[in-house]
């Protein structure tokens, strides 16, 4: 059981997967405008990690049982793609009040590193189901987390500050993210127990 | 006179254009992620570079060659299965010759298949053009994110670890900038490098459009 706490904490914190292992990218550069979008990729991103996460896992086991694990890339891939478009169908169809205020973010996760980048790390780490679990919640809420902050960041600084011009907008998102990902190594060494 | 005729033709415009007016780094700020996770050891940029150049160049070869009978609504999964099925040869590739760079790069060989770059070239560019024609793109779109790799890539090894390509260049009492190896050395690096280059090419954003 500590493990698994073990993996959700550390997977918030000094193994962010938007600021230590810098995935997820674009659609944190290009949706951080503004809190309120912030927000809604966030929790879109917290659904669909959580869920192909712990679709993906099976599926690799039974890519083991048959030794056609070079094929992992495009099986993974095609499972996200029809996650994502599964989920849009069924909150659409069910949930009608929840796809409003996220549906427009869902297709734009099939192509967020984040989503791969889950599956193929808990391959590369030997995780057990429960612990892949953990880690895929652990590290969408991870990057909601990051995406929240970095969009309240530059929120203000647009009303506030006069940058340079060549550094307004994506530039200065980095410098930002930057300093926020400083702050994430300060977590290192974190332990619960 | 013949070289300046070559300037103005098409090949030579969309080859130019990859690497300055619509470098996908600088400009798009697109598959930044794998630009910035790679990026603090030279070799290792070369080799994302030329496996992201590559798995472009292939998958516009074949997404251009089968444009015309792609049904419009399964487009998407169309360009991520033929990409999938080029990454996985680049990886291939990589395991077999050259274990230590498979190594290094981890899971983020994987990554090239979401990299927004090669689905954008295939949206924009390969899925109207001729042939010809997206090869050049492919290459040049390829070459303009390899060059901002590699810039990157030589800064943050300079400074983390004194040494270019594994050899040392700074000086033996050089105390390395830890920092520069980590997450934060690549945010800070590519955002200076993509504020000098916008500053260079006079492109800037309007800042009306993020305020929203």
């Amino acid at each position: 059981m500590s493990s698994i706490i073990e993996i959700f904490v550390s997977s918030l914190t000094d193994q962010n997967i938007a600021l230590i292992y810098i995935l997820g990218m674009c659609p944190l550069i290009a949706i951080s405008t503004s809190v309120k979008n912030a927000k809604g990729m966030g929790i879109a991103v917290v659904f669909v990690v959580t869920l192909t996460g712990i679709i993906n896992w099976p599926i690799y086991e039974l890519l083991k049982s048959t030794e056609t694990t070079q094929l992992s890339f495009l099986v993974f891939i095609i499972t996200i793609a029809a996650t994502v478009q599964f989920l849009e169908m069924f909150l659409a169809k069910f949930v009608p009040k929840l796809y409003n205020s996220f549906g427009i973010y869902l297709p734009l996760i099939t192509v967020n590193c984040v989503v791969l980048a889950v599956s193929l790390f808990f391959v590369n780490r030997d995780y057990s189901f429960v612990e892949t679990a953990a880690f895929s919640f652990g590290s969408s809420v991870g990057w909601m987390i990051a995406i929240i902050l970095l969009a309240g960041l530059r929120q203000k600084m647009t009303q506030f500050s006069n940058l340079p011009k060549g550094l307004t907008g994506k530039a200065i998102a980095f410098i930002v993210l930057g300093i926020l990902s400083l702050a994430f190594i300060g977590f290192t060494g974190l332990s619960l127990f | 006179m013949k070289l300046i005729r070559v300037k103005y033709t098409k090949w030579y415009n969309i080859l130019k254009d990859g690497i300055t007016r619509n470098n996908p780094i600088v400009i798009a700020v697109l598959g930044i992620c794998s630009a910035l996770a790679v990026s603090n050891r030279v070799e290792n940029a070369i080799a994302m570079g030329l496996g992201v150049t590559f798995v472009i160049m292939a998958s516009s070869l074949t997404i251009s060659l089968i444009r015309n009978i792609i049904p419009q609504r399964v487009r998407i999964v169309t360009y991520m299965v033929v990409i999938s099925t080029f990454v996985i040869s680049v990886q291939a590739v990589l395991q077999a010759f050259f274990m230590p760079i498979a190594d290094a790069l981890g899971a983020y060989v994987g990554l090239i298949i979401t990299n927004c770059i090669v689905m954008g070239r295939q949206e924009a560019f390969a899925a109207k053009n001729p042939v010809k024609y997206s090869l050049v793109d492919g290459f040049a779109s390829g070459m303009g994110y390899t060059f901002v790799l590699v810039v990157v890539a030589a800064i943050r090894e300079i400074l983390a670890f004194g040494t270019l390509l594994n050899v040392q260049i700074m000086s033996v009492t050089w105390e390395n900038w830890v920092v520069m190896a980590m997450a934060p050395g690549g945010f800070f690096v590519l955002g200076l490098l993509i504020w000098g280059m916008r500053e260079a090419l006079k492109y800037y954003e309007n800042p009306e459009q993020t305020k929203s």
